[in-house]
């Protein structure tokens, strides 16, 4: 029944080869780039004193999961903390973000009155909001998921927007013809059909969250990944520094691959 | 051909399904319909033909209220047409299924906006399901089906409907003929079946005169009534008999604006 089941790879490129031998391609291409990293600074091409070695970061990882020192904080209690930022100010996002743009782009009035603001408040970049920020909220949970928020919200609204207005008209005239009216129509073809472009905009909405919380958190913390890398610099420590780099891209690479998963569910008629 | 038309409307005794009186239509300036009436009888099966780009679509959107017409009035069983208040269906020229709905969700489509109780929405679209052969692929979503499937699946959701009117817009402007040939005869199968009006929009001839009871024949824009003619041929058609090429002949004739 499925057009593609049983033929091989469509554009021949991958010689037919399996999907484990795939998967074997990407942990040796992982591997290999560690190697390198490791020979350049045992053969001392780098020195250690600008950067730590795979090993050695694999220690201090271990190391940091139970110790504080020496920025005050074990690794997890700095994941939690930068997790419950994000996800906050990510959530609120994109539960506001998504239906505002669903319904700019369905219903002109809203459009009209929305989007004069709206595209004032878009081109301001979220680092931006971080002083004025600081004087409401103060430097807590708060006043971080809100920077963040603006980050995410935007490309929810953008991407929901433009997703509901490339609704085919002749969807919504087999709908209309029916006998739906605008807003049955809205609901029932406008936002199923909206659903893949407004995914899009939640995975940009993730990959601006998480790297406006470092940016954040580097300038105003207490705790939290992003403080733990400022710590680093702080103390010269350019281990620290890579251990948040690599824990901030590893915890990235695994939100992504869970949305991946999420839209797979959602929109499982692609 | 205008006392053999008197005639067989004479024989038909079908009440009058929908009365179309004065119907025009401009675009700004651009005139594409001139006062175009004519009646279409409960059940019948009604091809129109014209030349390209001469508004037959404009016609189409006039009849199912996409537009609303300059002037003139589409009357159904008496009263002013309303999609909210009559049922129409549409199959449309251009894939119209549901990407999200199974094969299943996208015949109840229509059925669930007009709030049928579940009962009948269940027992209209297992016969469909059933009249198309449909069943094993219920429960696929239309991106893994052939075109011609999804076709059968967006007729099907249109007869469903069992529509006061079904209104048919070159459904089959894209399909090789093996497959054209296939789709009209299952289009006759469920109109007979079901009982449905069906106003079928076509530029094939041969299509025309293979389907219909009646053909109406427009002129180029601003699009007349040319002609209205009967189409007495028994069921089913051989498009290689006498009679068959002979009308095909006279439409084609008809239709010619050089």
């Amino acid at each position: 029944m499925k057009k593609n089941e049983g033929k091989a790879d469509k554009l021949g490129r991958g010689m037919g080869a399996s999907s484990y031998t795939y998967a074997m391609l990407s942990v040796a291409g992982v591997l290999s780039f560690l190697l390198i990293w490791q020979l350049l600074l045992e053969f001392k091409l780098v020195s250690g004193r600008y950067l730590a070695k795979p090993t050695e970061l694999i220690l201090l990882l271990i190391y940091k999961w139970t110790n504080a020192a020496p920025d005050g904080a074990t690794l997890p209690v700095s994941i939690w903390a930068s997790m419950q930022v994000a996800l906050s100010g990510l959530a609120l996002g994109i539960v506001t973000g998504v239906p505002l743009g669903l319904l700019m782009g369905w219903f002109k009035g809203i459009d009209k009155f929305v989007n004069p603001v709206f595209e004032i408040i878009r081109p301001i970049p979220p680092i931006s909001w971080i002083p004025l920020t600081i004087v409401w909220l103060g430097i807590g949970l708060q006043a971080k998921a809100f920077i963040i928020y603006f980050s995410a919200f935007i490309p929810c609204v953008i991407n929901s927007y433009t997703g509901i207005k490339l609704t085919n008209k002749t969807l919504i005239n087999v709908a209309k013809t029916s006998g739906a009216g605008n807003v049955e129509t809205f609901y029932k073809v406008g936002i199923p059909s909206a659903m893949p472009l407004a995914f899009a905009g939640i995975r940009v909405a993730v990959g601006n969250a998480w790297s406006t919380l470092v940016a954040a958190e580097m300038l105003a913390a207490s705790a939290g990944l992003g403080y733990m890398i400022s710590m680093g610099r702080l103390y010269a420590r350019p281990d620290i520094i890579l251990l948040g780099m690599i824990v901030i891209g590893l915890i990235g690479a695994l939100f992504n691959g869970l949305l991946s998963f999420v839209e797979n569910r959602v929109i499982k008629w692609r | 051909m205008s006392e053999e038309v008197n005639a067989a409307a004479a024989r038909d005794e079908r009440p009058v399904k929908v009365e179309v009186r004065h119907l025009t239509k401009y675009f700004d300036t651009l005139h594409v319909l001139d006062d175009v009436s004519f009646d279409i009888k409960k059940g019948e099966f009604v091809c129109v033909v014209g030349p390209t780009g001469c508004g037959k679509t404009t016609f189409l959107n006039l009849l199912t209220k996409i537009y609303e017409p300059s002037e003139g009035t589409l009357k159904i069983d008496g009263e002013l047409a309303d999609p909210k208040k009559h049922n129409l269906a549409f199959v449309f020229q251009e894939p119209s299924s549901f990407p999200w709905l199974t094969v299943e969700e996208n015949l109840k489509f229509g059925l669930k906006v007009k709030k049928l109780p579940a009962d009948v929405i269940e027992q209209r679209v297992e016969r469909i399901i059933k009249l198309l052969g449909l069943e094993e692929f219920r429960n696929v979503y239309p991106a893994s089906l052939s075109t011609s499937t999804e076709q059968r699946v967006i007729i099907g959701r249109a007869f469903a409907m069992e529509p006061d009117l079904l209104l048919m817009d070159e459904p089959y402007g894209q399909m090789d003929i093996k497959m054209r040939f296939y789709l009209e005869d299952e289009v006759l199968r469920l109109w007979r079946e079901i009982g449905t009006t069906v106003v079928f929009i076509t530029h094939n001839v041969e299509e025309a005169v293979y389907l219909s009871e009646k053909i109406l024949i427009l002129t180029n824009k601003p699009a007349k009534i040319k002609e209205e003619l009967v189409n007495t041929l028994p069921y089913p058609r051989n498009i290689a008999s006498k009679d068959f090429i002979d009308l095909r002949r006279h439409v084609t004739e008809q239709i010619k604006w050089w």
